[in-house]
C-alpha cells in the first residue's frame, strides 16, 4: 500500500531526559523516525525537552518545540500546529504515556489527531498487567500467575493464591521496572507492594509467581497494515528471569533453542502481535523459558520502539525505528527497501554471521549507599555491544568496551591470598547475588574449580554460556604458563578467542605494545567482516563493520580523504548523549566538506552508531589495540587526515596521546595542549603566565600535611584523591576534625596516593563558558550562570543563557580571560573553561580544550551548531570564512536542568556536591529567566506550586538569605512552616511562620506533613555531615511523594521567581524556528 | 584437533579441523543461512549429494535430539561449520554434534572461514567440493573435487526414496503449528480433513525424499497418509484409490528424475495434486514448463514470498538449486497472465522478493498447485501452513 495522503502533519514526541531505562535510544529512534517521515514529505512537529538530542536539532523537524513534555503543553502545541496525526512510538514510555493520557482526555478526538503506529486502546492492551494477561489467555499462551492489586495492599494472602514466596512486584505503567522488586517474605513483600503502588501512575501493581532461574527471551516484531509480520531478531539473556533486561547481558541471535522451540516462540509472537493490535511498527515481546522442559510463558510486551530495538537494530542492520516510521504511515514491509543489500526489501528476517554482546555499564560507584544486586528494576546506566565471530570473540570485546579498566576476565585481588576455601567460599557467596561483577566472579569461580553446574545452581546462567567462559579461560591458563614470544598459533587461537593485547601482555608479563609488535610481525593482525542483515547471501553496499581474526578482510577502505570519529562508548554519568551529539555533528559536517567520515563507537543506543550518520562504521570498542587496527586498515587506501578526539569525551581523548605516538595525526587542539589543561602543575604555570587567578591549592601525602596546607589555604577546602576522576569522592570540608577524619580514614593519604586540597570558595557563582578558536580568532559560544553555587558539580547544577544576574564588567572579564586561554593553548576547535565569581574576583576552575556536556544546550540556546563548526575549523577553516566572528546573545532565555535518578535508589540521599549523579538534562527556554526555569522544572518532572504551604529549613548561613525569599512567598500567599531555629529566625523578622518539629522532636513532625501532602515545597539546606544524616528523611520522602524540593538558596530563590512569572501569565509555546532563523548560514557554500 | 581441508572445485583451499566421521566426501558446496535448524537440515534428504555449509558460526549449541530429525539418517555428503559445539544446553538433547555425524559416517570440517566461504559461493556459484580428514595435500584435494560428477541430470532421488509404500501415522504433536496456543495463521476451529462421505481423505505421497514434517503436517490435516517410493507409476499410484496426490520434496535435479514427471504427467487432471519443492519442480516438467540451475541456489529460514494473490508475503524456509524458468515476472508487478499449457491454464502464485524467483503455481483448469519453498518449515517459520488446508479444500472440491 502507498504512503497515506490524509495526513499531512505529523507530531512526534520524544522521551525527554536520559533516565535509568530510557536512555538515548529514543533520541536514535526519534531521529530516524522524523528523516524518514520528511523523506515521504510530511511536516513534522517535534516535542522533547532533552536538547541534547539530534532530534532536536532545528533542521530535523519543521517545527521544534523543546518544551516539556506534559498534557497540557502537549496539547497547546496540537492547539497551534494542528497535526493531523500523532506517532507516539518512538518516544518511550514517556511518549506512549502521554499518548494514552492525551486520548483518553479527549484531546486527540477534539483537534481531529489520529494515532498512529499504536492505537490507545492496543497500547492500553499491552501495557495494562490484567488485560495484557487476558488476552494472552484468550489466545492460549500463559503467563506467569499474578494478581493485580489496585491502590491498596488489602488481602493479606495475596501471595498464598498465586503460590507463596519469592514474588514478583511490577507496578503498571512504570519505565525500566521502577519500583519493581522480588519480595522473600511478607515484610519486603509490603514495603515492595506500597513502593510500586506509590511508583505506578495508576496506583497498580501487578503480583507475579517468580520465575526466577527461568531462560529468558526477547523477539523484536514488526508488523504492517496487511498483515506482514517478520521477527527482526530472537535475543536471549544471558541472565536469567529475575534481572531486569535492560541490566542483563544479552546476546543475539538466541543460543540455545531448537527450531521447534524458536518456531513456537515466533508463533507465539504474531498471535500476540495480532491480538494486542499493533497493525504498524515495531514491539518487543519477552518470554521466558523453563530450563528444565521447555514451558513457555509471556512475560511483557511494549508496544512501541525500544532499548531493545535500538540493539536489534544494530545487531542485524535492520533499521526498526526507520521502518516503523514508514509503516506507521501505510507502506508495508515489501515496499520498503533494504538499504544494506539494496536488491532486497525489508519484508524479511535478518540472518546474521556472527554472534552481538551486549553488556550494561552501572554507576554504583556514585551512590555507594545503593544496593548494587541487580532485580527485576533496572539500574545500569548505559550499554556497550559488540560483534565477533563467536560468542567468546564478541563476550570478551565487549569487556572492554566498557571501559571499566577491564581488558579480560582479570581475577579478583582476593585470590591470591588467604585460605583456598574461604576464597570458594566467598566467590559462591558473590555468585548467588548477581552484581555488576558477576561475569569476573563466574570466571573467578571457574579458575577456583567450582564446577559448571554448581555456578549453574548457583547463577541459573546457562551451562552453555559457562562452559563457553571456561574455553577462555582454558586458554588463558595456557598463556599464563606460556612464554613471550608466544607461538603463533597460540596467538592466533586467543585473538579468534577475542583476548585483547593489554591482557596477553599481562598474562605473560609483556607490555601491550609487545604483543601487537608480535602480532605485526606473525601476521596475526584483526580482518573486518561486513554487518549485512543475510548472512552474505547477497552483497552488502554498505560498510558497518566489525573485527574478527579470519581469513578474509571486507573492509575495502576507499581511496579517499578521510577522517576518522572516535565515539564516546557507554553512557554513564558524566559522559553521555551530548557527546555523541557532537560526534554525529562532526560526522556531519565532515560530510559536507567532502570528506569520507569513519566513525567508530560501540554504544548500540546512539544516533552515531547508525550506520548511515558516516560513510562508514566500524562498531568495536574505543580501546588503543582496536582502534589502531582499524587505523592501519584505512590507511591501505586513500589517505586519512586524522583522527577526531576532542568530541566523545573522555574516552577518546584518552587515545589521544597512543595515537599521536603512532604517528596518527588528531586533528584540532594538540594532545599537548589537553594535557596542559589536564596536568595540575602545566596547567598552574598557563595561570600564572596569563595572570590568572585560581582559588589556592595543595598538595598533602599525609595527615599533618593536609592540616597544614588546609591551614595556609583556610577553610572551607574542597579534598579529592588524586588518582580518581569525575569529581569521585571528592568532599567540602569546613574544619579540621572532618579533614582528619577524610585523609585519614576515607582516603588513607600516602606518597602514592596524594590528596589534593583546594579552597572553596563559598557562595560563589560558577560560569561554563564555551568557546571556538581557529587558532587565531576566538568566537564565545555561550557564557552560562549556574543557578547552584560553585561546589555543586557543573553537570548537576542548572543554568542560564545568558547569564541572568551577572555585571557587564564581569562578563567582559569573563570573556577575555576564556580569549586568552585559548589562544595560549592554541585551541582549535572547541573549549569549555569553568568559572567562579565572588565578591567580584574570577577564578578560573578548570579548563578543557575540547567538547563540552554544555554544547548541545548552547548551540539550541543560540541557533549556532557549534560542533559542527569546529569541525571545519579542525579542518582548517577559518572562523571567518565560517562566518561565525561574534558572540550572539539571544533576547531569549534559555534554562538547562539536570535530573537525576534517585527515584531508582531507595535510602540514598538527594544533596548536591563535587560529584556528578545526574543521568540527563533538560531545557526550558521563554522571554523571562522565571519562565525558562519553571519550564526546565516542568520538563524534569517537578512541578512548581503556584499556591500551598512551604516547608523551610536551612543552615545558620543562610537564615539571612531566607528572610527576603519567605517574605515574598507570605506575598504571594502562600503559607510557610519552618523547623524551629528557622523559624523563631523568621518571627524575630516579623514573618508569620508556623513551628514543625524536626523527625528527632518527636510527631507529628515535618515529614509526616510532607506525606500527607500537606507540604507543596520543600526548602532544605544543610551544612556537615551529621545535620545532613538527621535530615535526609525530609529529602528522601519529598523525593518519593514528588514534592519539589530546592537543596540550596540560589536554587530556591530561582524556585520563587520561577513561581513568580507561573503566577503572571500562562506558560506559552514557541518552536526554535521562531525563536531564530534556521538555516544553511554556517555551511559549506560559504567556504 | 586433527587437520582437515576442503577444497573446491575452482581451487580454492580452507583448511580448518576434523569435525565428524574421518574421512573423505565429496559433494556440491552449498550454503544454508538458517540461524536454528541444523539437526533438521542434516536430516533433509534433499541434501543428497551436497555439503552444506552452515552461515551461523555456533552449531550444535542445542544437541540433537530424536524428535527433531526429518528421515531416519542425515543424507548430506559433508557439514561445514566454524565452530561445532561439544557441550550442548538444552533440556531434550541427548548426542553432540560430533558424535551424531560420527554415528552416520557424515565427514566434516570446522574452524574455517565459514563467511568467506559463503561469499565466494555466491560469488562463483555452488561447485563440486571435496571435505578431506586424510589427504591434506591441497593440489590433490582440489583435483578430486575437478573430478568429482555434476550434479545436473543426476538421479539423486532413486538414492533416498522408500523401498516400498508404507503408511505414516504421527502427528506434530505437541510441536504442530501454533501449539502455544491458537493457529498463528488465523485458521482457529477449522474441521480438519473431514473428507466428505467417505471419511478422512486419502492421500498417497511420492516420496522423492520427503521430509517427515510434510508427513506430520499432512497427518494434522485429518489425512490417511500412504508413502510410495518415488519409481510408482501412475497407475499404481490410482490403484491405492486416494483423494489426492502429494509430490514430496528431494535432491538434485528434476530432469533427474524423467519417469516421476511422466507420471505426474498422466496423474494431472486425474486427481488433486500438492507439489513442494522438487514435486513443485516435477509438475513444472510435467506442464510442460522449463527448469534450470540457481547460481547458488536458496538455503534458508527467511525467505521473503509474495503471494501474488493475496499480496502478502510469507517469511519461508526454503532448500532447492533449481528452479521452474518464469519468464518475465516482477515481484512487485501486478499479477501476471497465465501461462498457456498443454495442461490447460497455469497461474503464477508466488514469487520470491529476493530475486524474482518462481515460488508457486496454480493451474486453473484443473486441480494441481506447488510451492517451490516449505510450507511444513522444519526449520523455519510456519507463515506458509495455510498451503496444507488448501489441499484439504481442493479435495473437498474434488469430491464435490
Amino acid at each position: 500500500m502507498p504512503k497515506r495522503h490524509d495526513i499531512q502533519t505529523i507530531l512526534l514526541i520524544g522521551s525527554g531526559p536520559i533516565v535509568i531505562g530510557q536512555a538515548c535510544e529514543f533520541d536514535y529512534s526519534g531521529t530516524q523516525a522524523c528523516k524518514a517521515l520528511r523523506e515521504e514529505g510530511y511536516r513534522i512537529v517535534l516535542i522533547n525537552s532533552n536538547p541534547a538530542t539530534i532530534m532536536t536539532d532545528p533542521e530535523l523537524a519543521d517545527r521544534t518545540y523543546i518544551e516539556p513534555i506534559t498534557l497540557d503543553v502537549v496539547e497547546e502545541v496540537i492547539k497551534r500546529e494542528r497535526p493531523d496525526a500523532l506517532l507516539p512510538t518512538m518516544g518511550g514510555q514517556t511518549a506512549l504515556n502521554i499518548a494514552v493520557e492525551l486520548a483518553a482526555r479527549g484531546t486527540l478526538a477534539k483537534h481531529g489527531v489520529h494515532l498512529i503506529g499504536a492505537s490507545a486502546e492496543s497500547i492500553q492492551k499491552a501495557e495494562n498487567r490484567e488485560s495484557f494477561k487476558q488476552a494472552m489467555m484468550r489466545i492460549g499462551l500463559k503467563t506467569p500467575d499474578s494478581i493485580v492489586i489496585r491502590g491498596r495492599v488489602e488481602t493479606p494472602n495475596v501471595v498464598d493464591k498465586i503460590g507463596g514466596f519469592p514474588v514478583i512486584v511490577r507496578p503498571s505503567f512504570t519505565l525500566g521496572g521502577t519500583g519493581g522488586n522480588i519480595a522473600y517474605n511478607r515484610e519486603e513483600f509490603e514495603a515492595y507492594a506500597e513502593w510500586g503502588l506509590s511508583t505506578s501512575p495508576v496506583g497498580e501493581i501487578l503480583v507475579e509467581r517468580s520465575i526466577i532461574g527461568w531462560k529468558e527471551f526477547e523477539l523484536e516484531v514488526m508488523r504492517d497494515t496487511k498483515d506482514n509480520v517478520v521477527i527482526v531478531c530472537p535475543i536471549e539473556n544471558f541472565d536469567p528471569m529475575g534481572i531486569h533486561t535492560g541490566d542483563s547481558i544479552t546476546v543475539a541471535p538466541a543460543q540455545t533453542l531448537t527450531d521447534k522451540e524458536y518456531q513456537l516462540m515466533r508463533d507465539a509472537s504474531l498471535m500476540i502481535m495480532r491480538e494486542i493490535g499493533v497493525d504498524t511498527g515495531g514491539s518487543n515481546i519477552q518470554f521466558a523459558v523453563n530450563p528444565m522442559d521447555g514451558e513457555l510463558v509471556v512475560i511483557e510486551m511494549n508496544p512501541r520502539v525500544s532499548r531493545s530495538s535500538a540493539l536489534a537494530s544494530k545487531a542485524t542492520g535492520f533499521p526498526i525505528a526507520k521502518i516503523a516510521a514508514k509503516l506507521a504511515v501505510g507502506y508495508t514491509l515489501d515496499e520498503i527497501p533494504n538499504d544494506i543489500t539494496r536488491v532486497t526489501k525489508a519484508s524479511f528476517e535478518p540472518s546474521i554471521d556472527y554472534v552481538v554482546v551486549k553488556i550494561p555499564r552501572f554507576a554504583f560507584e556514585k551512590f555507594p549507599q545503593a544496593d548494587p544486586v541487580l532485580t527485576t528494576q533496572m539500574k545500569s546506566v548505559g550499554e556497550v555491544m559488540s560483534i565477533g565471530r563467536t560468542f567468546k570473540e564478541a563476550l570478551q570485546k565487549a569487556v572492554r568496551s566498557l571501559e571499566v579498566d577491564r581488558y579480560g576476565f582479570e581475577p579478583h585481588p582476593s585470590l591470591a591470598e588467604g585460605d583456598p576455601d574461604e576464597v570458594v567460599a566467598q566467590i559462591r557467596e558473590r555468585l548467588r547475588r548477581p552484581d555488576p561483577e558477576r561475569l569476573w566472579h563466574v570466571a573467578d569461580g571457574l579458575r577456583m574449580g567450582i564446577s559448571v553446574d554448581e555456578i549453574y545452581a548457583l547463577t541459573k546462567i546457562d551451562r552453555w554460556f559457562l562452559n563457553q567462559m571456561k574455553d577462555i579461560l582454558a586458554v588463558e591458563d595456557q598463556l599464563a604458563r606460556a612464554k613471550h614470544p608466544l607461538p603463533t598459533p597460540l596467538l592466533r587461537e586467543a585473538k579468534q578467542l577475542g583476548f585483547s593485547d593489554h591482557r596477553i601482555g599481562e598474562l605473560l608479563k609483556v607490555s601491550e605494545e609487545t604483543i601487537r609488535r608480535l602480532r605485526n610481525d606473525e601476521g596475526v593482525t584483526a580482518v573486518f567482516k561486513r554487518v549485512d542483515t543475510c548472512a552474505a547471501e547477497f552483497q552488502a553496499l554498505t560498510p558497518y563493520l566489525y573485527s574478527t581474526y579470519e581469513s578474509e578482510c571486507e573492509s575495502r577502505p576507499e581511496a579517499r580523504q578521510k577522517v576518522m570519529i572516535l565515539g564516546g562508548g557507554p553512557n554513564r554519568i558524566g559522559q553521555g548523549i551530548e557527546f555523541d551529539y557532537c560526534c554525529v555533528h562532526a560526522a556531519l559536517a565532515l560530510r559536507d566538506m567532502g570528506y569520507e567520515t569513519i566513525m567508530v563507537n560501540c554504544n548500540p543506543e546512539t544516533v552515531s552508531t547508525d550506520y548511515d550518520t558516516s560513510d562508514r562504521l566500524y562498531f568495536e570498542p574505543l580501546t588503543e589495540e582496536d582502534v589502531l587496527a582499524i587505523v592501519d586498515t584505512e590507511r591501505r587506501a586513500g589517505t586519512l587526515l586524522g583522527v577526531v578526539v576532542q568530541f566523545g569525551g573522555q574516552t577518546p581523548l584518552k587515545l589521544a596521546l597512543p595515537l599521536e605516538r603512532d604517528g596518527v595525526p588528531i586533528l584540532g587542539t594538540s594532545p599537548d595542549a589537553i594535557d596542559r589543561a589536564e596536568d595540575r602543575e602545566r596547567f598552574k604555570t598557563l595561570l600564572e603566565k596569563l595572570g590568572l587567578k585560581q582559588p589556592a591549592s595543595g598538595a598533602a601525602r599525609s595527615v599533618a600535611e593536609a592540616v597544614a596546607v588546609a591551614a595556609s589555604i583556610t577553610y572551607p577546602v574542597m579534598v579529592r584523591p588524586s588518582y580518581v576522576l569525575g569529581g569521585r569522592a571528592m568532599e567540602i570540608i569546613y574544619d579540621e576534625k572532618s579533614l582528619n577524619a577524610y585523609v585519614g580514614q576515607a582516603i588513607k593519604a600516602s606518597v602514592q596516593h596524594p590528596v589534593l586540597i583546594d579552597k572553596y570558595l563559598e557562595d560563589a557563582i560558577e560560569i561554563d563558558v564555551d568557546a571556538i578558536s581557529d587558532g587565531r580568532r576566538v568566537v564565545i559560544g555561550g557564557i552560562m550562570e549556574h543557578i547552584e553555587e560553585a561546589g555543586v558539580h557543573s553537570g548537576d547544577s542548572a543554568c542560564s543563557l545568558p547569564p541572568y544576574s551577572l555585571s557587564p564588567a564581569i562578563l567582559d572579564e569573563i570573556r577575555r580571560q576564556a580569549v586568552a586561554l585559548a589562544l595560549e593553548l592554541r585551541v582549535v576547535g572547541l573549549m569549555n573553561v569553568q568559572f567562579a565569581v565572588r565578591d567580584g574576583i574570577v577564578y578560573v576552575l578548570e579548563v578543557n580544550p575540547r567538547a563540552s556536556r554544555t554544547v548541545p544546550f548552547v548551540s539550541k540556546a543560540i541557533g549556532v551548531p557549534l560542533a559542527k563548526l569546529a569541525m571545519q575549523v579542525m579542518m582548517g577553516r577559518t572562523l571567518e570564512q565560517i562566518g561565525f566572528t561574534a558572540e550572539r546573545t539571544p533576547k531569549h532565555l534559555s534554562v538547562k536542568e539536570a535530573v537525576f535518578p534517585f527515584t531508582k535508589f531507595p535510602n540514598i540521599d538527594v544533596l548536591l556536591g563535587p560529584e556528578m549523579k545526574s543521568t540527563g538534562e533538560v531545557m526550558g527556554i521563554a522571554d523571562d529567566f522565571g519562565a525558562a526555569f519553571l519550564k526546565s522544572q516542568h520538563g524534569a518532572g517537578s512541578f512548581l506550586p503556584m499556591q500551598g504551604r512551604v516547608f523551610i529549613s536551612v543552615k545558620d548561613k543562610d537564615k539571612a538569605a531566607t528572610v527576603p525569599l519567605a517574605r515574598r512567598f507570605l506575598e504571594l500567599g502562600f503559607t510557610i512552616e519552618a523547623t524551629r531555629g528557622t523559624a523563631a529566625y523568621l518571627a524575630e523578622r516579623g514573618l508569620m511562620v508556623d513551628t514543625v518539629n524536626k523527625v528527632k522532636e518527636g510527631r507529628p513532625h515535618c515529614v509526616d506533613h510532607i506525606k500527607n501532602g500537606e507540604i507543596q515545597l520543600v526548602i532544605n539546606t544543610v551544612g556537615d555531615k551529621v545535620s545532613q544524616a538527621d535530615s535526609a528523611s525530609i529529602r528522601r520522602t519529598a523525593l518519593v511523594q514528588n514534592v519539589p524540593y530546592q537543596t540550596t538558596m540560589a536554587g530556591a530563590r530561582a524556585t520563587l521567581m520561577a513561581i513568580e512569572a507561573g503566577l503572571k501569565r500562562k506558560l506559552t509555546v514557541k518552536p526554535l524556528q521562531e525563536y531564530y532563523a534556521v538555516g544553511t548560514k554556517y555551511s559549506e557554500e560559504r567556504a | 584437533m586433527k587437520p582437515a581441508v576442503l577444497a573446491l572445485a575452482d581451487g580454492t583451499v580452507f583448511k580448518g579441523t576434523a569435525l565428524g566421521a574421518p574421512g573423505e566426501t565429496v559433494g556440491e558446496v552449498v550454503f544454508n543461512t538458517a540461524m536454528s535448524g541444523y539437526q533438521e537440515i542434516l536430516t533433509d534428504p534433499s541434501y543428497r549429494g551436497q555439503m552444506v555449509t552452515m552461515t551461523y558460526p555456533h552449531i550444535g549449541n542445542y544437541g540433537i535430539t530424536p524428535e527433531d530429525v526429518e528421515s531416519s539418517r542425515p543424507w548430506l555428503a559433508g557439514f561445514i561449520v566454524k565452530e561445532a559445539c561439544p557441550y550442548p544446553s538444552n533440556w531434550r538433547s541427548r548426542l553432540t554434534l560430533d558424535e551424531y555425524l560420527c554415528q552416520h559416517g557424515i565427514v566434516g570440517i570446522q574452524g574455517i572461514d565459514t563467511r568467506a566461504l559463503t561469499t565466494h559461493l555466491r560469488d562463483h556459484g555452488s561447485q563440486q567440493g571435496v571435505i578431506s580428514h586424510a589427504d591434506l595435500d591441497p593440489k590433490r584435494v582440489v583435483r578430486k573435487a575437478r573430478e568429482a560428477p555434476s550434479i545436473l541430470g543426476r538421479d539423486l532421488v532413486k538414492e533416498v526414496t522408500c523401498a516400498k509404500p508404507y503408511k505414516w501415522m504421527e502427528s506434530a504433536g505437541k510441536w504442530k503449528v501454533g501449539a502455544g496456543g491458537a493457529s498463528p495463521d488465523g485458521a482457529h476451529s477449522r474441521q480438519m480433513g473431514a473428507g466428505g462421505t467417505n471419511g478422512r481423505f486419502k492421500v498417497v505421497a511420492y516420496d522423492f525424499g520427503i521430509k517427515y514434517n510434510i508427513l506430520r503436517r499432512l497427518v494434522d490435516e485429518g489425512f490417511e497418509v500412504t508413502v510410495v517410493p518415488a519409481s510408482t507409476t501412475a497407475d499404481a499410484a490410482v490403484a491405492l484409490n486416494p483423494d489426492g496426490i502429494f509430490l514430496s520434496n528431494g535432491p538434485g535435479d528434476p530432469e533427474g528424475v524423467p519417469y516421476a514427471v511422466e507420471a505426474v504427467r498422466t496423474l494431472l487432471g486425474k486427481r488433486p495434486i500438492f507439489g513442494i519443492c522438487l514435486g513443485h519442480q516435477i509438475i513444472g516438467l510435467a506442464l510442460g514448463l522449463q527448469t534450470y540451475k540457481l547460481k547458488f541456489g536458496h538455503h534458508g529460514a527467511n525467505h521473503p514470498v509474495l503471494d501474488l494473490e493475496t499480496r502478502k508475503v510469507e517469511i519461508t524456509s526454503q532448500n532447492h538449486n533449481f528452479a521452474v524458468r518464469g519468464g518475465e515476472v516482477s515481484g512487485a508487478g501486478a499479477k501476471p497472465a497465465p501461462w498457456t499449457t498443454a495442461h490447460g491454464r497455469v497461474q503464477l502464485t508466488h514469487v520470491s522478493l529476493n530475486d524474482d524467483a518462481v515460488e508457486g503455481l496454480r493451474c486453473l483448469d484443473l486441480p494441481a498447485y506447488s510451492v517451490q519453498y516449505h510450507p511444513e518449515a522444519s526449520p523455519g517459520p510456519h507463515d506458509a501452513s495455510y498451503l496444507f488446508h488448501r489441499f484439504t479444500d481442493l479435495m473437498t472440491k474434488g469430491k464435490a
